[in-house]
């Protein structure tokens, strides 16, 4: 999951530049178009990623032999 | 003699300076007992303190009641802290308290006041090594009990918030006295293994004693050296840990940690929204601008009446070619003008024109001119050219001489 929040983050960071570079207009119409069209599918993928994540949760133990370990969380929903 | 006459307003103000402008009076701590108490709704807290011989009225302010660690009642044994004053309307003079302590489990709080003031001055809690939260916390370490509400409050909140991010629980036992070391060493473990992006280190509610591993001092010095940013999220608002102060950030409780390390899903989607429509409304603009540029172009004479601008530019043409045919001929006159100067100069120089004057030329009979006399033997026959014609002639003989 944390490679999900990875790609999120690089997916927003970019975003915000492409925003700015539309804003600033100074970039060629084909070099435009080409980054509108990279701008809303980075949207729908991060907007896609929100939609499909799950929280992943896993818990340290120790094992027997004394080495830590993760193991899944059960998290029983308040909800 | 002349008495001055107060109004009693007048005179409640006269005492009140003077029981305010005196320094001894202004940080008092008195030992007493709780009655008459009562919580107002406005959160004010008014009871008097007393002994065996006397009491006081005391007031402690809302503001100041939040650092309650208990519930006064009457009857109770307490230390307060605070200064005296007058409270006009009454006229009765009365002790404005800061803080309130239980007199005898003040053990505690002697020693959470010592080691706070002890951490203080080594710097621990120094705006300056405040860590900055990531903006999106891939992997999030929750040091903590793994059972009880606090923990399932964080992960709900945190599911529901930025479900994109790992969680990682390192259980500990948060009470007790194996607490502390056990949360020192998750944390320092955390450090260790690099794996988290911000900890939340904490527990939920309880008496001032379930809270005390936060108040340890191997707890807060491991959350000082570590290198990934640590979140205090202990027990409710009003709880306050040695934990909180060295923390890079305190949450008032579980939850609310829980708000502060995960970006809100909701908030991002809105982000989200907001950049597709901004890149929209570029993209919009942009070819708005484009449009009426071509628009612009097109009102061009070039391309409005094409043949119109093509025949204007032929009898341009046509013009400069007569122009240039002009120049030509004048320049070809001059040229020849030139000319015919310069070959009357050359005609006066010619040896005809020196023939003409009663000069000759002798040549041989190879055509070769004559010009010594050694070029010549006697009986030799010679042309001599003059301006109307040639003479034959045979050499008599020569005579050397100088001129």
């Amino acid at each position: 999951m944390s490679d999900q929040s990875k790609t999120f983050e690089a997916s927003m960071n970019r975003l915000e530049e492409i925003v700015r570079q539309l804003e600033d207009g100074s970039v060629p119409l084909s070099d435009a178009l080409a980054l509108f069209r990279e701008g809303t599918g980075l949207v729908s993928n991060c907007t896609a990623l929100l939609d499909q994540a799950e929280l992943e949760i896993v818990k340290l133990a120790k094992g027997p032999d004394g080495s830590i370990t993760e193991v899944p969380f059960a998290h029983e929903d308040a909800e | 003699m002349e008495q001055k006459i107060l109004s009693v307003t007048e005179l409640n103000q006269l005492v009140r300076g003077k029981l305010e402008r005196d320094p001894d009076l202004q940080s008092v701590c008195i030992r007493g007992e709780i009655s008459n108490y009562k919580l107002y709704p406005s959160g004010h807290h008014y009871f008097s303190l007393k002994d065996s011989e006397s009491a006081i009225r005391c007031v402690l302010f809302r503001g100041s009641a939040l650092s309650l660690r208990f519930r006064p009642e009457n009857g109770m044994q307490v230390l307060a802290v605070g200064r005296v004053s007058l409270y006009p309307r009454d006229g009765s003079y009365q002790f404005y308290c800061t803080r309130l302590l239980p007199d005898g489990a003040g053990d505690l709080s002697v020693a959470f006041e010592q080691l706070k003031q002890k951490l203080f001055q080594e710097g621990l809690f120094d705006p300056a090594h405040k860590k900055k939260l990531p903006a999106f916390p891939h992997r999030i370490g929750i040091v903590t009990s793994p059972a009880g509400a606090a923990v399932h409050d964080m992960l709900r909140i945190l599911g529901k918030r930025y479900p994109l991010s790992r969680v990682i629980l390192l259980p500990v036992r948060v009470q007790g006295a194996e607490a502390p070391g056990e949360i020192a060493r998750a944390i320092d473990y955390a450090n260790a293994h690099a794996i988290a992006d911000v900890l939340i280190v904490g527990r939920g509610g309880g008496s001032v004693e379930d809270l005390w591993a936060f108040n340890d001092e191997g707890v807060s010095r491991a959350i000082f050296r570590s290198r990934i940013p640590v979140v205090s999220a202990v027990g409710h608002e009003p709880d306050v840990t040695i934990s909180d102060f060295t923390a890079d950030l305190r949450a008032a409780t579980p939850s609310n940690a829980a708000e502060l390390v995960a970006p809100d899903q909701s908030e991002l989607r809105a982000a989200l929204e907001g950049m597709r429509a901004s890149m929209l409304a570029s993209m919009r603009q942009r070819l708005t601008r484009s449009r009426q540029q071509l628009t612009g172009l097109s009102a061009s004479p070039m391309l409005r009446n094409p043949m119109n601008y093509l025949q204007e530019r032929r009898l341009r043409l046509d013009k400069l070619t007569g122009d240039f045919r002009r120049v030509g001929t004048r320049l070809l006159q001059a040229r020849r003008q030139g000319l015919i100067r310069l070959s009357a100069s050359l005609d006066a120089m010619s040896p005809l024109k020196v023939l003409a004057r009663g000069y000759s030329m002798t040549a041989d009979a190879d055509g070769r001119l004559i010009s010594s006399v050694t070029e010549v033997s006697p009986g030799q026959s010679l042309t001599i050219l003059v301006s109307d014609g040639r003479i034959r002639a045979a050499v008599e003989r020569t005579e050397g001489e100088t001129i």
